[in-house]
């Protein structure tokens, strides 16, 4: 599905991502964890096109994608949610689910404006769409409702609905449980697991609460100082003195 | 529901009837106030199409009315009329014999403006907030030396006069009113949703596969070609045009209505244009001599505008996102107005 091969990300003298190779296959469920700074999210900038970098490739489902602009990539299939919320704070819950819609609608500036038959089919199934979308994390109540009016726990959803209007086969999920509850995290777990199903998804996903990476993920890669330090599934990665010592420090 | 629908056709009818006696009833110094504010909304709605809803902060309107002013006048005047106005150098070959009917000029004048927007678009809409706008501020300028300095092009600084009247009342309202048909369309419809991404988080919409740039292209394109139809309109309507009348005093006209209207509301825009163009006008008697009681005062030059900006400040300071916010008229909001329970019961939402 996704491929990276001995990706670098230098920003000057700075390496925050050091020979990165991760391998995804088909619907799987992969962790990416580590301390804070170990490069994380660079690696999800790299993989999304908002980074180029500096060395390295990236292939999605076979072909190099090292490079391209974050919305062709997006076309392509690859969705994001992000670390600190982005959400567009101005519109309601379900316009931000149909900007997101936009990218599939393939409507231009003109039959938008004279909203002609044609367009207005595919507006009519891009709500449908958000409708259900939102109705499937029990947002569908609160659609008329600004999105930053939203309990946090409701942002980050809404904020994975969003990215799965751009029909996504691969999705990243930047913390997704940060500042959520155990119980939230539990819930989310399922969530996640829920969505790969039904929307055939492959899911990368970085996160801080164990609890979540151990119970959700298959595998996982560790970064830690953008070096990848380990990667296995849970269990190897509980027992692998190298994490134990980048997380706990040594004795 | 239906109720709103018949309102609207009401009012829509009222003010069409408005619009076609203006002529007749009105005196010339009215109308040309009620056309100057017509223009004013097309030009309102432009800016606040860069400034509101794509959020790119552009200064450089007047030049591209200036462009539009420009290509109008020239592609209708006569041959003869072209001669009389290039006394110093003559004007080139190409557009001597040039003369097209107005609707054709008047859309041309768009589509050059437009044209002009995109070739600078491409370097300038790399840029963000205060830098963008400096650079379309500087664009704007090096268009109006252009013209100054093109002499067989455009006669330089001498200006163009004797050009047509053709701003009529009924032709300038019709203008405005598509053009605010055209602006309500474009930010109801999916590609107006994208514009409001962009604005929002930029970021964000291009993760969403938003193709951010082509968005701001489009939106500076579709600004600059209203800018271009409004600077025509307005040529037509004063029926002299030199450079010096598009500087950046002419773009900042335009911003404050934005701002005072409301960034981001189609209906402030309007309101914003009514209101100013009306009270520049209104407030002229600040200007003449007075006779308040016993005090005389021997007219004060610029009164006018000392009051004018108290109540851009109070404006201002009151309501920071201008009259309207990011609001738009509805039926449902106007009786709202009235009735305090109903508000109570909807939330108060517009």
């Amino acid at each position: 599905m996704i491929r990276t091969e001995s990706v670098y990300m230098r920003f000057g003298g700075l390496t925050a991502v050091a020979d990165l190779n991760i391998d995804i296959r088909k619907n799987e469920i992969v962790g990416l964890i580590g301390p804070n700074g170990a490069g994380k999210t660079t690696a999800f900038n790299a993989i999304t096109g908002v980074y180029k970098p500096t060395e390295g490739r990236i292939l999605f489902k076979g072909t190099d994608v090292t490079g391209a602009k974050p919305h062709k990539i997006t076309d392509l299939g690859i969705a994001r949610t992000f670390q600190n919320i982005r959400l567009w704070k101005d519109m309601n819950v379900l316009e931000n689910v149909l900007v997101a819609c936009h990218l599939r609608m393939n409507v231009g500036v003109i039959a938008s404006t004279l909203h002609t038959p044609k367009y207005l089919a595919k507006e009519k199934h891009a709500r449908e769409l958000a409708m259900e979308l939102l109705d499937s994390v029990g947002l569908a109540d609160q659609a008329g409702e600004a999105a930053t009016s939203l309990p946090y726990g409701k942002q980050r959803r809404l904020e994975i609905v969003r990215a799965l209007a751009t029909e996504p086969s691969l999705l990243l999920l930047d913390e997704p449980a940060a500042g959520m509850n155990p119980q939230e995290s539990l819930e989310l777990m399922e969530f996640i697991s829920s969505i790969r199903d039904r929307y055939d998804l492959t899911i990368l996903l970085i996160e801080h609460h164990m609890q979540v990476v151990m119970g959700v993920c298959s595998r996982m890669y560790v970064l830690d100082y953008g070096v990848t330090i380990a990667h296995g599934t849970p269990d190897e990665i509980r027992n692998d003195p190298k994490v134990i010592e980048a997380y706990l420090g040594v004795d | 529901m239906k109720r709103n629908t018949i309102l609207t056709i009401i009012a829509l009818a009222i003010f069409a009837a408005a619009i076609l006696l203006a002529d007749s009833t009105l005196g010339r110094f009215t109308v040309r106030i009620l056309n100057l504010s017509g223009i004013y909304i097309i030009l309102a709605l432009s800016l606040n199409l860069l400034n509101g809803f794509t959020g790119l902060f552009s200064l450089g309107h007047a030049g591209f009315m200036a462009v539009g002013a420009y290509v109008s006048a020239l592609l209708t005047m006569s041959p003869a009329q072209k001669e009389m106005n290039f006394f110093l150098a003559p004007i080139v070959t190409v557009l001597r014999d040039v003369q097209l009917p107005f609707p054709l000029a008047l859309i041309a004048a768009g589509a050059v403006a437009g044209l002009v927007a995109v070739i600078i678009g491409v370097p300038a809409l790399r840029l963000r907030d205060d830098y963008l706008a400096i650079a379309t501020l500087g664009f704007a300028e090096i268009i109006r030396v252009l013209i100054t300095n093109a002499q067989t092009l455009t006669n330089g600084a001498q200006g163009l006069k004797g050009i047509t009247k053709y701003s009529t009342t009924t032709v300038v309202w019709i203008c405005a009113i598509l053009a605010v048909i055209f602006m309500l369309a474009l930010v109801r419809s999916s590609y107006g949703r994208t514009m409001k991404a962009v604005r929002d988080d930029e970021i964000a919409a291009e993760a969403m596969g938003v193709n951010v740039f082509k968005v701001k292209s489009t939106s500076f394109f579709i600004s600059s070609f209203m800018a271009g139809i409004g600077g025509a309109l307005l040529g037509h309507l004063i029926t002299t045009i030199d450079p010096k009348m598009f500087t950046l005093m002419l773009t900042f006209n335009i911003l404050l209505i934005v701002v005072l209207g409301g960034n981001g509301s189609i209906t402030g825009s309007v309101l914003g244009a009514l209101i100013v163009t009306i009270l520049m006008e209104a407030l002229r008697f600040l200007d003449m001599p007075m006779n308040i009681l016993f005090i005389k005062t021997e007219g004060l030059p610029g009164l006018r505008m000392v009051i004018f900006s108290i109540l851009l400040m109070a404006v201002v300071l009151y309501r920071q996102r201008g009259l309207m916010g990011n609001k738009e008229f509805s039926w449902d909001g106007f009786f709202g107005l009235f009735s305090r329970k109903d508000k109570a019961a909807k939330g108060g939402r517009a």
